[in-house]
């Protein structure tokens, strides 16, 4: 019996194995054949993405940037916010307090990325329209605030655990010794959780990266270099999205767009491959 | 000598289960105060009452008064005042997950030392009090939790010394530890008291012979009798106390 779970186990671990791998050639067997048209650098740093000119255009460059500047904006609004708010239902707020507002965050993750778009659209656009006086509500700030509110619920959980499996002893040792409350928290609770915080926060950017739906809605896609994060930008994984029903199989614009996941994939790969350093160091 | 510590009518109860029963004694500057008793007789809710950490426990309720150096440290006091004050050394000895080093000068520096040279003044000074400095001087900067049981007791006795405390409680302190490393934490006790208040919370009715100055039998949350150390074990006033140092119950 034992030697039956065990290798099932076994089995399963090199499934998802061999399924990144399997994703991976699929991806790059499509994504490759673009080269046969234009040049890697063209494709990578060409500061133009116009599928339907001629010649067409496959820079990504500017989808880069875009996903770059809402990913970036997005992690600098969630991050901190998430950790106040995982800080404070772990450590602060009443027991009663407590449950309410877990079940509350709990909430916010199951709703659908297309009504947080939509509600977006509706009431964050004219919101950040008005307050900086832009001709359109659709910017990469829009986007990144969308996709924040997507990325906290995911963040505040993971942290919230992290930091109330945290030994009590050593909460006691640290308030033992005349810490108080916030020393205590700052100097021995965050450090004892890092590893969980970390990976909040990791999951909490995939969150974000991979992210289709709302960033299409609410980021405006005009696909140029964005100067602030004021300006529309498109995304990578909305340009895949909005334009993979519209080409021809085969069709260098297809290449293109597998391309594109490729490079996807690979960013996501290298963030993990980071993140899973990090933890290891602080392991040690 | 002086009284450090005046406790009158203190009630602890947890939500109905009544932890201590109206516990009055006083603690004198400078000595060993031992305190034994069988299972669940509210030795712990006694110490964590001394120091606030039962402020933690929210379904805790405490009537009644401490009185250190003559202030009510519930009504007169902030918490991390009376921490500083009253440490405590826990059952499990349990170091911070940080260096050795850093476990030391976690208290001075929570209470603002940050000249390097001080700190490394107080954390030699504290190691050598704890009877540890010469198995760890020369790996100061590695993680506590590679120190053996032993050493982690002693380690959390010299984080405890290094706030400069007035009073140290002890729960049980070397309910983990091997004879040898029991006799080091007691030789480390004997060597604390020209300075220090000790409190000692004990299950080994011998240790708080050996080391005890007066000891304080408990049960059920009520205070039997407290007395000399020599005088409680050889002639207690109260059956009770007589019939659990003879093994009677408990
Ligand atoms: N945090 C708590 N919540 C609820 N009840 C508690 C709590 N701490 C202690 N009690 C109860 O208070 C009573 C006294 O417990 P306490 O830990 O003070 O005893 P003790 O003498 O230290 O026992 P031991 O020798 O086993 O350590 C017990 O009945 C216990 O169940
Ligand atoms: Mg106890």
């Amino acid at each position: 019996m034992e030697f039956f779970i065990e290798k099932a186990i076994l089995l399963n671990g090199f499934a998802c194995i061999l399924f990144v791998i399997l994703i991976f050639f699929f991806l790059a067997k499509d994504g490759l054949a673009l080269f046969k048209f234009v040049t890697i650098q063209d494709f990578l740093f060409g500061t133009l993405w116009n599928p339907l000119a001629e010649p067409p255009q496959f820079g990504i460059l500017p989808l880069f940037l875009g996903s770059l500047i809402v990913t970036l904006g997005a992690t600098i609004i969630s991050v901190p916010l998430g950790m106040a708010c995982a800080i404070f239902i772990g450590e602060i707020a009443p027991r009663w307090m407590r449950e309410t507002l877990k079940a509350g965050v709990e909430l916010l993750a199951a709703i659908p990325s297309i009504v947080i778009g939509f509600i977006g659209m509706t009431m964050l656009g004219p919101v950040v329209k008005n307050l900086f006086h832009l001709p359109t509500g659709l910017t990469a700030l829009t986007g990144a605030l969308a996709l924040a509110f997507m990325a906290i619920p995911t963040i505040v959980s993971i942290m919230e655990d992290a930091i109330s499996s945290v030994p009590r002893i050593y909460k006691e040792g640290s308030l033992a010794l005349g810490a108080t409350h916030w020393q205590t928290i700052y100097r021995v609770i965050i450090p004892a959780a890092s590893s969980g915080i970390v990976a909040a926060v990791m999951l909490g950017i995939g969150r974000v990266i991979g992210e289709t739906m709302a960033v299409m809605m609410l980021t405006g896609n005009a696909s140029v270099i964005p100067k602030t994060i004021l300006a529309p930008v498109r995304t990578m994984t909305a340009t895949i999205a909005a334009e993979m029903g519209e080409t021809v199989r085969g069709s260098e614009h297809y290449f293109a767009l597998f391309a594109l996941g490729l490079v996807l994939f690979v960013i996501t790969f290298f963030i993990n491959l980071v993140a899973d350093a990090a933890l290891h160091r602080k392991q040690k | 000598m002086v009284e450090k510590i005046i406790i009158e009518n203190l009630c602890i109860d947890y939500g109905g289960v009544h932890a201590l029963k109206n516990v009055s004694l006083s603690v004198k500057e400078h000595e060993i105060l031992g305190i034994i008793g069988p299972a669940n007789s509210g030795k712990t809710s006694f110490l964590r009452a001394l120091n606030r950490l039962n402020d933690l426990d929210l379904s805790s309720h405490l009537s009644g008064s401490i009185y250190l150096n003559g202030k009510e440290i519930n009504r007169e006091m902030d918490a991390e005042e009376v921490r500083k004050k009253v440490t405590m050394v826990f059952a499990l000895p349990i170091p911070l997950p940080m260096s050795i080093f850093d476990n030391v000068a976690y208290g001075p520096r929570r209470h603002g030392t940050k000249d390097r040279k001080r700190l490394a003044e107080i954390v030699e000074k504290s190691l050598k009090a704890g009877f540890l400095w010469d198995e760890v001087k020369d790996r100061l900067s590695s993680s506590a939790m590679k120190l053996s049981g032993g050493q982690q007791q002693r380690l959390c006795i010299a984080r405890t010394l290094a706030v400069e405390p007035e009073v140290i409680l002890y729960d049980e302190p070397c309910s983990g530890l091997d004879p040898i490393s029991t006799a080091k934490v007691e030789d480390a006790m004997r060597e604390l008291k020209s300075r220090y208040t000790q409190i000692l919370v004990t299950n080994n009715v011998k240790q708080a012979a050996r080391v005890g100055d007066r000891v304080a039998f408990f049960l059920m949350g009520e205070l039997v009798e407290i007395d000399e150390a020599n005088r409680i074990f050889t002639a207690p006033k109260d059956k009770r106390t007589n019939d659990y140092l003879t093994g009677r119950f408990g």
